[in-house]
């Protein structure tokens, strides 16, 4: 709530009511033609420019939102932001009124324009977005905030871009939540951490005195469940990442892990593990009342939730072998959906609820994959010695995960890396961390 | 500024607590893999293992995705459950692990199934329940960081470990 009241979003200009011949990016396809587009540093003024280097110590608050915004769509896959030495209008004019000759000249077929202010100690910033070749202004907004929050400014007007330009909500206010690696593999060391999703601004959550794993964030609020060995005690915990408290999820008589949030953010569904056995609870954070969902000798975890809240998807080896299925959220009408050759694990349902994504073990191999939520359709994104625990992105178009390397024959030479990927199978990439990284969870938007 | 300040607030997440003492006790695995061996899946070699008593090992291990008790280590828990019952003020935790080729939300269970069929097995020797506790490391804990079959083999284990 806090977060999102922050930012004071104010539309500066309607968009132009009927658009046609603009330019528009298909993100269903591999990209391999990005579009070139240009970022010019937003114009600041003397006065603010002082200001804003006494607050914030940046040179050039300006022109370093602006490379916010330039490697946030450069990562997308989706555009390719032309260099700045080849800009031939200053900021201030072109965000007046471009000479479109100019950046058609550079092959532009976009351009983002804009200007930053220091009013009543807050940043104000406007941007434009510019369609080149039909020389059209496509949008306009302007956003007041307090100057802490600069990279954000430079996250959001990257969300507003790709929305216009692709037709889907964008992914750049958000924050990755992870657990960082330190260490020997045998005596690994492993903390909480959070970050930006294009890395900054991170910070270390707990200090690793006990291990820690699977944190996930609740898709409604701020807040993170994650699996903690506090005492040498394995237990699901709760934690608000604003006020710092945190307690444990309901009290069992054993091991309680594999937790995620439902879509509300009301309930935490997670697995059970008691006499050789793991079954799939919630627990509904208001009233406290604890349900049984599945009930089986087998090993039943890694729930996730439709994005509705009807179903539940999760691993189960009641087969006999690892393999995915989908339940009603009562855990009535159990249907196995994974029948494809190898073991199949972590499924998590596409917040735009169409597909699953999951880990596959096959031959030796592990991947990352996707498939409808009946099963059919399995697609197979990415293949490596070992990758697991797939998080979507808020839309549903990117997913991040970790990937380990095989030791050498000494032991020696494991890392584990945090990778994202396109739902196209294009685009993947390391996702840069201070330390090793694994189980990566992808918040919301922190703002819309 | 509000946003330094959740920041901020997040560094009270971190709380103070006991150092993991059973992990500190396990040694280091070292590298060598000349001396293991395998019998099917099933590590059969000597390394890593430590004694509670002469002539009782502290572990067991499993074939991969298993957590059937091989009839070799059906002796090392008849062992462990005697030496159980002569020393009757020991309790004990059975720690159960998984290899590194595995989900890691399903090795957590899947050490846990190990370690109880270790438990179940004590069990049937006579050994009281409330003697027994159960605690997974899944993967986390491995004694062998090599990436091969046998340093898999070693990882994939239930040790019984003294808990006073």
């Amino acid at each position: 709530m806090l977060i999102k009241k922050i930012i004071i979003l104010s539309v500066l200009l309607i968009l132009p009511t009927k658009v046609f011949a603009l330019i528009e990016v298909d993100i269903t396809r591999g990209n391999l033609n990005p579009l070139p587009l240009a970022v010019s540093p937003l114009s600041i003024d003397d006065k603010s420019k002082k200001s804003f280097e006494e607050i914030l110590k940046k040179e050039n608050i300006g022109s370093e939102i602006s490379i916010i915004v330039e490697n946030n769509l450069k990562i997308s896959g989706l555009f390719n932001p032309l260099n700045k030495d080849a800009f031939l209008q200053a900021p201030d004019i072109a965000n007046l009124k471009p000479r479109f000759e100019d950046w058609n000249l550079i092959k532009a077929q976009a351009l983002i324009t804009g200007k930053v202010t220091y009013v009543d100690e807050k940043l104000r910033v406007e941007f434009r977005l510019w369609d080149v070749l039909a020389a059209k202004e496509m949008m306009a907004l302007a956003f007041t905030t307090v100057p802490s929050n600069w990279r954000r400014v430079g996250h959001i007007i990257s969300d507003k871009v790709y929305e216009r330009l692709t037709g889907e909500k964008g992914y750049f206010d958000t924050r990755i939540i992870y657990v960082a690696e330190e260490g020997p593999k045998t005596q690994r060391i492993k903390k909480l951490a959070i970050m930006d999703q294009d890395g900054f601004n991170n910070k270390f959550l707990t200090l690793g005195n006990e291990l820690v794993l699977t944190p996930r964030f609740n898709p409604a609020s701020q807040m993170v469940t994650y699996l903690s060995y506090f005492k040498n005690l394995p237990r699901v915990y709760l934690l608000d990442i604003e006020t710092g408290t945190q307690e444990v999820v309901g009290d069992f008589p054993g091991m309680t892990f594999a937790p995620r949030f439902s879509p509300d953010g009301k309930k935490i569904i997670m697995s059970f593990a008691k006499d050789g056995k793991s079954d799939i609870y919630t627990m509904d954070l208001e009233n406290r009342i604890v349900e049984k969902i599945t009930n089986h000798p087998s090993i039943d975890t890694s729930p996730s939730y439709s994005p509705d809240g009807k179903y539940i998807t999760f691993n189960s080896d009641r087969s006999g072998y690892q393999q995915i299925y989908v339940m009603k959220n009562d855990g009535s009408n159990v249907k196995r959906i994974s029948f494809g050759k190898g073991l199949y694990g972590t499924p998590v349902w596409s917040p735009r609820g169409d597909l699953i994504a999951f880990t596959k073990l096959h031959k030796g191999k592990f991947y990352i994959g996707v498939m409808r939520t009946d099963g059919t359709g399995e697609r197979l994104l990415t293949e490596n010695y070992y990758q697991e625990a797939p998080s979507w992105s808020p839309n549903g178009r990117v997913l991040i995960f970790y990937r380990e390397t095989k030791t050498d024959n000494k032991g020696e030479g494991f890392s584990a890396k945090l990778w994202s990927i396109d739902l196209t199978g294009y685009n993947e990439r390391l996702v840069e961390t201070p330390t090793d990284a694994s189980d990566p969870s992808w918040s919301s938007l922190l703002s819309n | 500024m509000i946003l330094s300040k959740i920041f901020k607030n997040t560094l009270v997440v971190i709380v103070a607590c006991l150092v993991l003492s059973a992990c500190a006790t396990k040694k280091e695995a070292t590298i060598d893999s000349i001396g293991g061996q395998i019998q099917g899946d099933v590590y059969t070699g000597t390394e890593g293992v430590k004694y509670l008593a002469d002539g009782v090992p502290d572990r067991v291990f499993f074939a991969t995705n298993e957590s059937i008790l091989t009839t070799a280590s059906r002796e090392t828990l008849r062992a462990q459950a005697a030496w159980l019952r002569k020393n009757s003020d020991i309790n004990v935790v059975l720690e159960g692990h998984a290899d590194e080729r595995g989900t890691r939300e399903y090795n957590l269970a899947l050490g846990e199934r190990r370690a109880n069929s270790a438990k179940d097995y004590l069990m049937t020797y006579g050994i009281s329940s409330d003697r027994i506790s159960v605690l997974s490391y899944g993967k986390e804990r491995p004694i062998d960081s090599g990436s091969t079959p046998l340093a898999w083999s070693k990882n994939r284990r239930s040790v019984t470990v003294k808990a006073n």
